[in-house]
């Protein structure tokens, strides 16, 4: 019960995207179309459980152990880096398929700032593995929520006649600022 | 002359939030009043202009093929300099930037300036590019923080104007940063043309 209520948490109350607002570069950038927001979503999941578990373990037992805490910025996002990169090759060998749906939105994930936010927060909430795995699978599905519905606004937003000031990323936007007042219905449902 | 239009260009003609639309995750997430933007606009002025200034000093050393690498690593250092220096100075401000301070290693405004400016230029042409762009930067959030802190708390710079039962509290939120953002572009876009 206690795990399904961190999920519901990371998924509607604070969301990620729309409450955190991390990861809003591929959330603007890359949510044109329904499939690619799917694909982005899939890949953003994949990396962040990834991310977490190995960045919890060497905080734990590399950081922790030894007083090495300041250097958790630099160790972070360089395990991320090597992360997306080992995926990317063991991906290519392995399964073909699925690196060919992913393939494009791999790289992009090293510079997306919710694998770092999330590893940090799993850190700071002191949440021992288990927890911060669930809380990370939250987090990845309310990014992937977000960006899908973003999506499908969006596909339909390009064929209304907007001002010309206002088409691509105002626009864009503003229809995210409204998304998330929705999503603030969610408040204080956990 | 030129050193000053390098400058500038960060300023207005290639703002990096209004103009490139880099680096909004910071931008929308700390901007719940002035001072928080400001902040963090010259944290990020700090590490932009300390990695610019490195990484165009060792552009020659680097091998092509690992410099991506190297400048993370490089920005990644000045980000933990930056955090120490804050958690020791001024802690409130620390405290209430939170998460997005370690984040500025993934704001694709400073990786982007190393690699389109600094991996190119000159020592003293990075400088000046990194110091314009991040006070662009600087710029750019604490208008937004300063307008948010206005219509949701009814103060600037914690200055009470009107009685903040009037605000509304939802551009202190999150919806008001994507809203105002996306009206301030729509502004710029106007004003520009």
């Amino acid at each position: 019960m206690e795990y399904i209520l961190l999920i519901i948490g990371a998924v509607f109350v604070n969301n990620v995207v729309l409450s955190q607002f991390l990861g809003i570069c591929p959330f603007l950038g890359v949510s044109g179309k329904v499939n690619t927001a799917v694909g982005m979503g899939a890949a953003v999941l994949f990396v962040i459980v990834l991310a977490t578990t190995v960045t919890w373990l060497i905080q734990t037992y590399v950081l922790n152990a030894f007083g090495l805490e300041y250097l958790q910025t630099i160790v972070f996002i360089l395990v991320i880096a090597a992360l997306v990169q080992m995926v990317e090759i063991i991906l290519k060998k392995m399964s073909p398929g699925l690196y060919q749906a992913l393939g494009i939105f791999l790289p992009l994930i090293t510079t997306n700032c919710a694998v770092l936010g999330v590893a940090i927060l799993v850190v700071q909430q002191d949440y021992d593995l288990l927890t911060g795995i669930i809380f990370a699978v939250g987090k990845a599905l309310g990014f992937a929520l977000a960006l899908i519905i973003f999506a499908g606004i969006r596909e339909h937003l390009e064929s209304l006649e907007l001002p010309k000031a206002m088409t691509g990323i105002p626009s864009a936007l503003i229809v995210a600022g409204i998304l998330a007042l929705a999503f603030m219905g969610f408040t204080g449902l956990v | 002359m030129n050193q000053w239009k390098n400058f500038t260009k960060g300023l207005f003609k290639e703002n990096p939030v209004f103009v490139l639309l880099l680096g909004m995750c910071p931008t929308l997430g700390v901007t719940t009043s002035a001072i928080n933007g400001l902040g963090m606009g010259l944290a990020t002025t700090f590490v932009l202009v300390m990695s610019n200034l490195v990484i165009s000093a060792v552009k020659n050393v680097v091998p092509d093929k690992v410099r991506i690498p190297v400048y993370v690593i490089i920005i990644a250092a000045f980000v933990t300099v930056l955090q120490l220096l804050m958690e020791a100075f001024v802690p409130a401000l620390y405290e209430s930037l939170g998460l997005f301070i370690p984040l500025i290693v993934v704001n694709c405004i400073v990786l982007g300036r190393a690699e389109a400016f600094a991996s190119k230029n000159n020592l003293l042409s990075s400088i000046i590019d990194g110091l314009g762009m991040g006070l662009g930067f600087a710029l750019a959030l604490t208008i937004l923080g300063g307008i948010r802190e206005i219509l949701g708390a009814g103060q600037i710079f914690g200055m009470q104007l009107y009685s903040a039962e009037y605000g509304m509290i939802a551009f202190v939120l999150a919806p008001g940063a994507f809203i105002v953002l996306g009206y301030l572009i729509v502004l710029m876009r106007k004003l520009s043309k």
